[in-house]
């Protein structure tokens, strides 16, 4: 019951009400593929080039695909891709930051060095550099690689969290007392992360999205399997434009910048739910 | 001399980490893959057929083997390749053969450097000013609208607005080009001509940067400057009839503007592998284009060369933004 109250709270907010509607409507459009009529990975199921109809929503492509129902494939993957690159980035950056917040001193150095060294590299040439040389990225990689990158931020925001918990009179209390370090963390410090780690981990799915858009529209990933950027990069590699098809190249744009737009409001909506001082925070996380 | 200690020196060595830090990866990277990356790339080469200089081929496998061959000791092999770096020698391009990589690279900087720059610039002061009035007056009713268009525009990433800037214009308005960096044919010259051409080529990639870096500023400067107003000096300035524009101007502005430069180091990092994709959507001569070219032919010397250069320009960029700061923030020099 605690939840639906938390949900009720959080939909107040004009902001978290618009993303969830949106979200809603992106959830529905990805179970949809349960039912569709064509598979997406076949090509000339439909006829070629069609403008949109009712028989076709958004019309057909070059590869004879039905535009509507492939996007769905897409949707459902980009966003399964993003979830779990998003897991696997919150999970590092809440071992990073608690280990070196904890520990301080050289571990902590050595971990700040690195995670200072991964917001002012260019990501996107490092990411570029391994795809390369892996052949075409599967999806699975593809998460793998864009969750072991994208902690820093996270990372360094959770280690100047848990630096003031540590000065707090409850940790030394608990270390007087002989407290396990391990029931410390998780029982005491876990509830004041928490926040911290959600609000981060939707602007990380957004980031997460974005590149693989990026990556596939180079050409390094596996353009087989129905993405937003294979999608995008199948309409552009066929002139989609040029030859004025343009519902091909505007279905996977449109519902991709829906998807930014509703990720962004929610996570929004979070973070001023959890801690209105968050606002600087946000607008300056990636 | 304090400031010099305190200021310069570190961020000086920070600098210095941080390429090394960059450089380093990059030359691991390769070598930690388990396939051998000179027969990936060799194999790649062969698999798209078509005609190979014998001569390109040979010189080629050679540089490779040189930088990534693991015929000599991880150490000289590190040594070499930070001597690569220092003497700006990539080996030859492949599918520009015998170009050298460095001199695809000094091409195509000046056309990044250019847009990167501009954008940046263009976006931060825009944002600013209006972020500044947004957070400044809050009752306005059309700030608050426009308010509520950043918020829709903020998240998306630069290449997506490059996409729609060019669904938008080839179909509904078709007055800019949508390719290119200059009309073909043209020479490249100071002539109005030239420079005119090189101007409307631009207008589009350089809208897309613009518009979301003003977007991501606009959000940071509304929260500033709500934050500074809610301070006493101004309560204490508009109870003594300080004019309303110069409380505006000359304390709101210029207390809320200082994070703000530091952001413009820090997003010069984030905007370039952003920029690199909306050069390549708007097939735009620079490094972003000439990269996406190298990796469709599998040259890997121009990857390596490219990388490099891009961390050290990036870091060098971010640092002569740095240094920039004091003359902005008078306690940064008195400290």
């Amino acid at each position: 019951m605690k939840i639906l109250k938390t949900l009720r709270e959080l939909c107040r907010d004009r902001q978290f009400g618009l993303g969830a509607v949106m979200l809603l409507v992106l959830a529905v459009l990805t179970l949809l593929t349960l039912f569709s009529p064509y598979d997406p990975t076949e090509w000339r199921v439909v006829a070629h080039d069609l403008p949109p109809s009712w028989g076709h929503l958004l019309g057909t492509s070059s590869l004879g695909q039905d535009v509507f129902w492939r996007m769905t494939f897409a949707l459902r993957n980009s966003v399964a891709l993003a979830l779990f690159a998003s897991v696997i980035s919150r999970v590092i950056a809440v071992t990073v930051g608690l280990v070196a917040g904890y520990s301080g001193g050289v571990v902590d150095r050595v971990l700040m060095f690195f995670s200072d060294g991964l917001l002012v590299i260019p990501l996107l040439l490092i990411i570029m550099l391994l795809a390369v040389l892996v052949e075409r990225l599967s999806l699975t990689s593809l998460a793998l690689l864009l969750g072991t990158i994208s902690w820093a931020w996270a990372a360094r925001r959770i280690r100047s969290q848990i630096l003031t918990l540590r000065e707090r009179e409850f940790t030394y209390t608990a270390i007087l007392s002989r407290t396990p370090t391990r029931k410390l963390i998780f029982n005491e410090y876990f509830p004041f992360i928490i926040p911290l780690v959600l609000s981060g981990f939707i602007s990380t799915m957004i980031w997460v999205v974005g590149m693989e858009i990026a990556l596939a529209f180079i050409g390094l990933t596996d353009l087989s399997i129905p993405t937003l950027g294979a999608m995008i990069k199948w309409a552009t590699s066929y002139q989609a434009m040029l030859l004025g098809y343009w519902w091909w190249l505007a279905a996977p744009v449109g519902i991709s910048i829906f998807l930014f737009v509703a990720l962004y409001l929610v996570s929004v909506g979070i973070s001023e739910y959890l801690d209105p001082r968050a606002r600087m925070q946000r607008v300056g996380a990636k | 001399m304090r400031f010099v200690r305190r200021y310069l020196v570190p961020r000086l060595i920070q600098y210095v980490l941080v390429i090394c830090l960059g450089i380093t990866v990059v030359f691991f990277i390769p070598r930690l893959m388990p396939t051998d990356p000179v027969e990936r790339v060799i194999s790649a080469l062969e698999a798209q057929g078509g005609y190979l200089d014998p001569a390109a081929l040979e010189e080629t496998i050679l540089t490779l083997r040189e930088t990534y061959g693991l015929e000599e000791g991880l150490f000289k092999q590190y040594i070499s390749f930070w001597g690569r770096l220092f003497t700006l020698d990539f080996g030859p391009s492949l599918f520009m053969f015998p170009v050298p990589v460095f001199d695809l690279i000094r091409t195509a900087l000046p056309w990044t450097a250019g847009l990167l720059f501009v954008s940046l610039l263009l976006g931060w002061t825009i944002g600013n000013i209006l972020g500044g009035l947004t957070g400044y007056f809050r009752q306005s009713r059309i700030l608050k609208i426009f308010d509520g268009m950043v918020m829709l525009v903020r998240p998306i990433p630069y290449y997506i607005m490059a996409l729609l800037l060019i669904i938008f214009f080839a179909y509904l308005l078709p007055i800019f080009p949508i390719g290119g960096g200059y009309t073909v044919g043209y020479k490249i010259a100071f002539t109005w001509r030239f420079v005119g051409s090189v101007l409307k080529h631009a207008f589009l990639p350089l809208l897309s940067l613009t518009l979301l870096n003003a977007a991501f500023r606009h959000q940071t400067m509304r929260l500033l400057v709500q934050t500074v107003r809610d301070e006493d000096f101004i309560h204490y300035a508009k109870i003594g009839n300080v004019k309303e524009r110069t409380i505006f101007s000359r304390y709101v502005l210029r207390n809320a503007i200082l994070p703000q430069i530091t952001g413009l180091a820090m997003s010069l990092g984030m905007i370039f592998g952003g920029a690199l994709i909306t050069e390549i959507v708007f097939s735009y001569p620079g490094i972003g284009h000439l990269l996406y070219r190298a990796i469709v032919n599998g040259d890997f010397n121009l990857i390596m060369g490219i990388t490099t250069i891009s961390i050290v320009a990036i870091a060098t960029g971010i640092l002569v933004i740095d240094f920039l700061y004091p003359l902005f923030d008078p306690r940064i020099r008195l400290k």
